[in-house]
């Protein structure tokens, strides 16, 4: 003990030493660990995206996704095409679920960008899911989801993620009670567009009208729930024009 | 208990009851207010603070003799957010499933007091396998009001416990809600866990007065 630990000499080269040693050790430890972590993330929204549209393996009131050795067949599988719309123009793009919503959000405040909006085409048992991918804002972090509709542009199915709602409260939106919800409800009115709202004092609480334009929302959960409502209206009006065109 | 020693183990046992962090030194209030709405969260809570406190306390406890004192507050942060930062990474790339459920508490074990209280009021001064078991033993002090009041707010608040609906459904009206029950959706905010806390305080300290303090 005979270090003295108190001069600003020693206490200056250990808080140095310390900032060297943590950083490199947390830099080497992301940078080697990065590939597989973004494949996770890959592997990921493929099983969301199937999610969605009713392919899963879920079980009496568990959630569960397919299985991570399948997810690569049945993603191939099951979603037919993947198209990425901007402005007017349509194009397919196999890697379309790639597309960082964050990134291209950003880029859209400069007026001259045009947003690139990917957009999943699914089928199954017959039946056509157009898998609309969107982002927003929950209470603490970004909340984001996929939604499926048919050609008439009906709710087949959601999926709903947060990077950092309340546990037990908005972190719920994920969980099966709140998402099977959303199954059979419009977006529509007639022609107008009305997105779905995650609502208080909900007169159909077991969500029998589908036509209500109206889920429960979660208690202790408003602002959550509102975020969820506003990411809801704002991605999916954009993508409605083209949606509408497979209404006719 | 021929494992430890007397002293040793009361260091396991203090903070179980009578010199808990939470009802007793009042730290880690802020999580125990956050997450406890559900039983779920508050055992994997649990689990993560057992495992950042008992290490971090280990660390600490190693470089007591070279941590100048004048910044030790922040390299204690600086040794907790680095445990807590490798732990969300490896998981996220290895069991990416758990870290999903991890990632949000990876901000408010950061910030939990009990950790930083413990590393300054006892790593700093004792040897490794002392604050080892300091560590284990407070966090699990944490972990049992933690479970009380998450086991009694999931209970009342939404009628179930770890999301088995216990009493019944709700809206399809069977169990108790036949009989007119109504879960309180007040439990479920955070103002009912400090009520809870404050009952267990309450509880804690009519059963054994030598914890009144007479101010």
């Amino acid at each position: 003990m005979a270090k003295n630990t108190d001069s600003n000499t020693y206490t200056v080269l250990f808080a140095t030493g310390m900032v060297l040693v943590v950083g490199t050790l947390l830099a080497f430890l992301a940078s080697s660990l990065k590939e597989k972590i973004a494949e996770n993330k890959r592997i990921e929204k493929q099983q969301n995206i199937l999610y969605a549209m009713g392919v899963n393996e879920n079980e009496d009131g568990g959630l569960a996704f397919v299985s991570k050795e399948n997810v690569e067949s049945e993603f191939s599988k099951y979603i037919t095409k993947q198209v990425v719309i901007e402005g007017e123009k349509v194009t397919e793009n196999n890697e379309a679920y790639l597309i960082d919503l964050k990134k291209e959000a950003e880029a859209a405040k400069s007026t001259s960008y045009k947003r690139k909006l990917p957009l999943f085409i699914g089928k199954k048992d017959g039946k056509d899911f157009y898998i609309v991918p969107m982002r927003g804002k929950g209470l603490w972090d970004a909340i984001w989801g996929y939604v499926a509709l048919d050609n008439q542009l009906i709710v087949q199915g959601v999926f709903f993620d947060h990077a950092g709602e309340t546990p037990g409260l908005g972190s719920n939106i994920k969980e099966r009670f709140f998402m099977d919800d959303f199954a059979g409800e419009h977006i529509l009115d007639g022609d107008t567009f009305k997105g779905i709202t995650a609502a208080k004092g909900n007169a159909d609480p077991k969500n029998e009208t589908k036509t209500d334009f109206e889920v429960d929302a979660i208690a202790g959960a408003t602002i959550t729930g509102d975020g969820l409502s506003a990411m809801l209206k704002k991605d999916l009006k954009m993508y409605l024009p083209y949606l509408k065109t497979l209404k006719q | 208990m021929g494992l430890l020693s007397k002293k040793d183990a009361k260091l396991i046992s203090d903070p179980l009851a009578d010199n808990n962090p939470i009802t007793i030194q009042v730290l880690g209030i802020c999580s125990a207010l956050a997450i406890t709405a559900e039983l779920k969260a508050s055992i994997v809570m649990s689990v993560a603070v057992l495992f950042v406190l008992g290490l971090g306390n280990v660390v600490i406890s190693l470089m007591r003799n070279i941590i100048p004192s004048k910044i030790r507050i922040i390299v204690q942060l600086i040794v907790v957010a680095t445990l807590v930062i490798i732990v969300d990474l490896v998981l996220k790339a290895f069991a990416y499933e758990l870290s999903k459920t991890l990632s949000v508490f990876v901000g408010l074990i950061i910030t939990n007091c009990i950790i930083m209280g413990r590393f300054e009021a006892f790593a700093l001064a004792n040897g490794p396998w002392r604050s080892f078991l300091d560590g284990i033993g407070n966090s699990l002090g944490y972990a049992v009001i933690l479970i009380i009041v998450g086991f009694f707010r999931e209970l009342l608040g939404s009628g179930s416990l770890l999301g088995f609906k216990v009493l019944g459904d709700p809206i399809e009206k069977t169990g108790v809600y036949a009989f007119g029950y109504e879960n309180n959706g007040f439990m479920l905010l955070a103002p009912m866990a400090l009520i809870t806390v404050g009952i267990i305080i309450w509880v804690q300290r009519s059963r054994n007065e030598a914890l009144i303090e007479d101010n």
